[in-house]
C-alpha cells in the first residue's frame, strides 16, 4: 500500500461498512419518528452514543453528534465564546492549531473577542508557563489541540487542564488526530469540550462528535428540530454514528498493536533513509506515532509532491493548497520561524495496511526524488 | 534533437491548463492521441479581492472538472514571485518610461516557456503544451514556429521570443484548428469549459478598469495636452494612460476631424495630439528595436521579410538589418501608422515566425519621431 496520508483521511474498515449497511437499506428510520422503524434507528443511535462516550471516558449525554471535526471545533469555540461573553471576551489558543480552530478564532476576533495565540518551541509544544502567563480574569475559553495534524507533537493537555482548574475558562481540545492511537479520558484531561471525527480512524466521512461536559452550556449554532437535546438540529446520521462506533471499538481493541506497528514503521522509514544516505530530520518530538514529518533539505515542495504522486506514492505537505497558493505551513513557521525548512518538509502518516516493506519502498522513492533536487539530476 | 518522433505512449506532456476552453481541448486531444498527459494550472497573480474571492480559484475549479472528465492528473503551481519579478516589474518600468509594454510576450518568454517549462522538465516531461493558436514543426534540423491556421486567432505575435530550445519542447495541439472547431470538440466531448467565455484583456488586470489598475501602482502626473505646434488643447491625466494613435479619452471637442495621440514628451510631461486618423506625425518608415530574438538560426546581413507591429494586424513587407550592437533596423516599404515603442515587432517568412524584437524608436526620412523622449 503506497498510501501514506492517513492524517488526511483513512480507508474505511470492512467491519465498519458491514455495520453501517443495514442502517442504509433496512433500518433506515428517522430516530425522531414514533413508529417501530424509527425506534430501531433511535436505539442504534443511542447505542453508538454510549459506546463513543466510553471511548473518551464521557457519559452518553455529553456526546453530541456533528458532521465531523470542523463542525465540532466551530460549535465548541463559537458556542463557548457566545455563551460566556458576559464573563469576558478573552480567548487563548496556540499558533499550531488546525485551521478549523484558527479560522474560527479569526472570526471571533472580527466579532470583537480578543484572542491570544500561544507560541510553541522548536518541537511544536506549548509550555504551561505560557498558558499561565496568558490567562486573565476575563479569559473565557482555552483551546489547545491534543496532537498536531502536521508534525504529530502532543500537547500537555492534562497539565493544562490542571492549570485551568478553578478558573472560569472552558477548556477545549481538538483530539481529531489523536483518537486512533491515544487512550483518551476526558476526566483525566480535565477538558470541558473535545472534538472527534470518524474518518481519521477508519470510520466514515461526515460524522464526528463534540464532547460537552455536563453542566457546560454552549450557545446554539443550529436551529431546527429538537435532535441532540436541542444542541444540534437536523436528522441524525444514524449509519454514520453506527460506523463511528464500530471504528472506535476496533481502535479500543487494537490500539496498542497499532502504536507498536506505527513506531516500527517510523523506525523502518528512518533506518532505510539513513541507509540510503538521505539527509533528513524529523520535525517535532513526543509525537503521535502515525505521523512522521520529514525535513528534506534542498527539496522544493510543489514539484516534490507531484513527483511522488507520479511514482504512485501518496504523501502530503502539512497544509492543503488551493489553486497553487502555497502558504508555508503555519505549524512549521511557528516552530522554526520563516526558514527554508517550512517549505522543505513533507508529512508521512501511517495507517492500517502499511507494512515495513511498503515503508522501505517509500524510503527508496523519497531518496530517488530527493536526489533530483540535491544532485540536479533529471529523469 | 527531435522528440516528436517518440511514440505518444512513451511521451509525457505537461499541459498548461488555464481553465479556458482552448487549453481544455489541448489536454483532451493529447489524451485522445495516447500521450501521457498531466494538467498543471499556473497561478501567476494573486487577485484575491476584499471578499476573499479569487478568480484563480474559479479557474482552477474548471481545470479540476476538465482533468477529471478526460482522466488526467492535475496539479497547481505557483509562479506569483517569478511573474512579479520578470513580467510585472518590466510592465511597470515600461509605463514609467511612457512606453506601451506587451506583458503577454514577456509572460510567454519568462513564465510559460521558461519557469513553467523548467518545472515540467524537472517532473520528467518531454513537452509542454498550451492552447495557443500557433504551430511548431521540425524541418531540416530546425524547429519552426508557424502561424496558427485560424488567421483571426494566430498568436505567434506573442510567441516571437521563443528560442529553438523552447520550441523543441513545445506542442500547440490546437494550432491547426479554427476557434469554432475547438468549441465544437469541447462540446462534443462534454467538457465543462465548452461554453466558457474567453478571457479578455491583460491577464492580471482582467475585467477591471485599466486606468484605475495602473494608478494603484504608478503615480500619475497630469500635464499639458498640446499640438506639435504648441497649441494647448487641454490637460492629460498622466502620460502612461495614453498610447500612440489613441482616439478615445482625450476630451477634445470642437469642429473638424477627431483628435488622436500623436506623441509624448516624457521629460516635459507633454501629450501631443493631432487631428485626423491619418495625421502625418503618426506615420514612420523605419524603426529601431532591441531585445532581438530569432526562433531559428540568426540571419546574416540585411534581408527581406514581412513584419507585424501589433497583434491582429496584417504583416507588411519590410527590410530587416540586424545591427552589430544586437539591435535591429526595420525599414518599411510603405509608411506605417502608430509604430509604438514598447510593443513587439515580429518578423515572418510566409507562415514561419522568424522572431521579433521590442520597438524602441520610430523614424521618418531618417529623422527620429518625437513619440517618446
Amino acid at each position: 500500500m503506497n498510501y501514506f496520508d492517513h492524517a488526511a483521511t483513512t480507508p474505511m474498515r470492512k467491519e465498519v461498512l458491514e455495520a453501517m449497511t443495514p442502517y442504509f437499506l433496512e433500518q433506515y428510520g428517522n430516530p425522531s419518528s414514533i413508529h417501530a422503524i424509527g425506534r430501531t434507528a433511535r436505539a442504534a443511535l443511542d447505542e453508538a452514543r454510549r459506546s463513543l462516550a466510553r471511548f473518551v471516558g464521557a457519559t452518553p449525554n455529553e456526546i453530541v453528534f456533528t458532521s465531523g471535526g470542523t463542525e465540532s471545533d466551530n460549535y465548541a469555540l463559537f458556542g463557548a465564546a457566545y455563551a460566556n461573553q458576559h464573563k469576558g471576551k478573552h480567548v487563548i489558543t496556540t499558533k499550531v492549531e488546525h485551521h478549523a480552530v484558527l479560522h474560527a478564532m479569526e472570526q471571533l476576533e472580527r466579532d470583537g473577542f480578543e484572542v491570544t495565540y500561544l507560541d510553541v518551541d522548536a518541537t511544536g509544544t506549548v509550555t504551561l508557563e505560557s498558558v499561565r502567563a496568558a490567562l486573565r480574569d476575563d479569559t473565557i475559553l482555552v483551546s489547545v489541540m491534543y496532537g498536531n495534524n502536521e508534525v504529530g507533537t502532543l500537547q500537555p493537555i492534562a497539565e493544562i487542564g490542571e492549570v485551568l482548574s478553578g478558573h472560569q475558562a472552558l477548556f477545549h481540545t481538538d483530539a481529531v488526530q489523536a483518537l486512533g492511537t491515544e487512550a483518551i479520558d476526558v476526566k483525566v484531561l480535565g477538558v470541558d469540550l473535545l472534538s472527534a471525527s470518524a474518518h481519521k480512524i477508519n470510520g466514515p466521512k461526515g460524522i464526528g462528535f463534540l464532547f460537552i461536559k455536563t453542566g457546560v452550556k454552549l450557545a446554539t449554532r443550529s436551529f431546527g428540530g429538537q435532535q441532540e437535546r436541542k444542541r444540534r438540529a437536523g436528522t441524525e446520521n444514524v449509519p454514520g454514528a453506527v460506523g463511528f462506533k464500530t471504528a472506535a471499538e476496533l481502535v479500543m481493541a487494537e490500539r496498542t498493536e497499532r502504536v507498536v506497528t506505527y513506531e516500527a514503521l517510523a523506525d523502518a522509514l528512518c533506518g532505510r533513509l539513513d541507509a540510503l544516505g538521505v539527509e533528513f530530520e524529523v520535525n517535532g518530538a513526543n509525537r503521535l506515532p502515525h505521523i512522521v514529518n520529514l525535513y528534506l533539505p534542498g527539496i522544493e515542495l510543489e514539484p516534490f509532491l507531484i513527483m511522488m504522486d507520479m511514482r504512485g506514492v501518496a504523501i502530503s505537505s502539512g497544509s492543503a493548497c488551493t489553486a497553487g497558493s502555497i502558504e508555508p505551513s503555519h505549524v512549521l513557521t511557528a516552530m522554526f520561524g520563516s526558514s527554508d525548512r517550512t517549505h522543505q518538509s513533507v508529512r508521512i502518516s501511517f495507517g492500517l495496511g502499511n507494512s515495513v516493506e511498503d515503508v522501505e519502498r517509500l524510503a527508496e522513492r523519497l531518496s530517488e526524488v530527493v536526489s533530483t533536487f540535491t544532485n540536479g539530476v533529471r529523469k | 534533437m527531435n522528440l516528436r518522433t517518440k511514440a505518444p505512449a512513451d511521451t509525457t506532456v505537461v499541459v498548461g491548463m488555464s481553465g479556458g476552453v482552448d487549453s481544455s481541448v489541448t489536454a483532451h486531444l493529447l489524451k485522445e492521441q495516447g500521450y501521457n498527459v498531466i494538467g498543471i494550472f499556473m497561478k501567476n497573480w494573486d487577485d484575491t479581492d476584499e471578499n476573499g474571492v479569487c478568480t484563480a480559484t474559479e479557474d482552477y475549479e474548471d481545470v479540476i472538472a476538465v482533468a477529471n472528465q478526460i482522466g488526467i492528473p492535475y496539479y497547481a503551481v505557483n509562479f506569483e514571485k517569478e511573474y512579479w519579478d520578470r513580467v510585472f516589474e518590466y510592465f511597470l518600468a515600461e509605463y514609467r518610461l511612457g512606453r506601451t509594454p506587451n506583458p503577454d510576450v514577456m509572460c510567454n518568454k519568462e513564465i510559460k516557456f521558461k519557469a513553467f517549462l523548467d518545472h515540467a522538465l524537472r517532473l520528467g516531461a518531454d513537452f509542454v503544451a498550451t492552447g495557443h493558436y500557433a504551430r511548431v514543426d521540425y524541418v531540416d534540423g530546425e524547429h519552426r514556429l508557424l502561424r496558427g491556421k485560424d488567421d483571426n486567432k494566430d498568436q505567434t505575435y506573442f510567441l516571437n521570443q521563443l528560442s529553438q530550445d523552447q520550441l523543441a519542447r513545445t506542442m500547440f495541439p490546437i494550432g491547426h484548428m479554427d476557434k469554432k472547431d475547438v468549441r465544437v470538440i469541447a462540446e462534443a466531448a462534454g467538457l465543462a469549459t465548452a461554453k466558457k467565455k474567453d478571457s479578455t484583456g491583460i491577464c492580471f488586470i482582467g475585467e477591471r478598469n485599466f486606468k484605475e489598475f495602473l494608478s494603484e501602482y504608478l503615480p500619475s502626473q497630469p500635464g499639458a495636452m498640446q499640438t506639435l505646434d504648441g497649441v494647448v488643447k487641454g490637460r492629460h491625466d498622466g502620460l502612461m494612460y495614453y498610447t500612440l494613435g489613441q482616439r478615445h479619452g482625450l476630451g477634445i471637442g470642437g469642429d473638424g476631424d477627431p483628435w488622436f495621440v500623436v506623441g509624448k514628451n516624457v521629460e516635459a510631461n507633454i501629450l501631443y495630439v493631432g487631428q485626423g486618423f491619418h495625421h502625418d506625425a503618426l506615420y514612420s518608415d523605419a524603426l529601431l528595436a532591441s531585445k532581438l530574438s530569432w526562433t531559428g538560426a540568426a540571419p546574416e546581413g540585411e534581408f527581406r521579410a514581412t513584419a507585424k507591429f501589433r497583434y491582429r494586424q496584417q504583416d507588411v513587407p519590410v527590410t530587416i538589418a540586424p545591427l552589430e550592437n544586437g539591435e535591429v533596423l526595420v525599414k518599411f516599404d510603405e509608411p506605417q501608422r502608430a509604430i509604438t515603442p514598447g510593443q513587439a515587432v515580429v518578423f515572418y517568412d510566409g507562415d514561419t515566425c522568424l522572431g521579433g524584437a521590442t520597438i524602441d524608436e520610430a523614424y521618418r526620412n531618417g529623422k527620429r519621431l518625437d513619440y517618446i523622449g
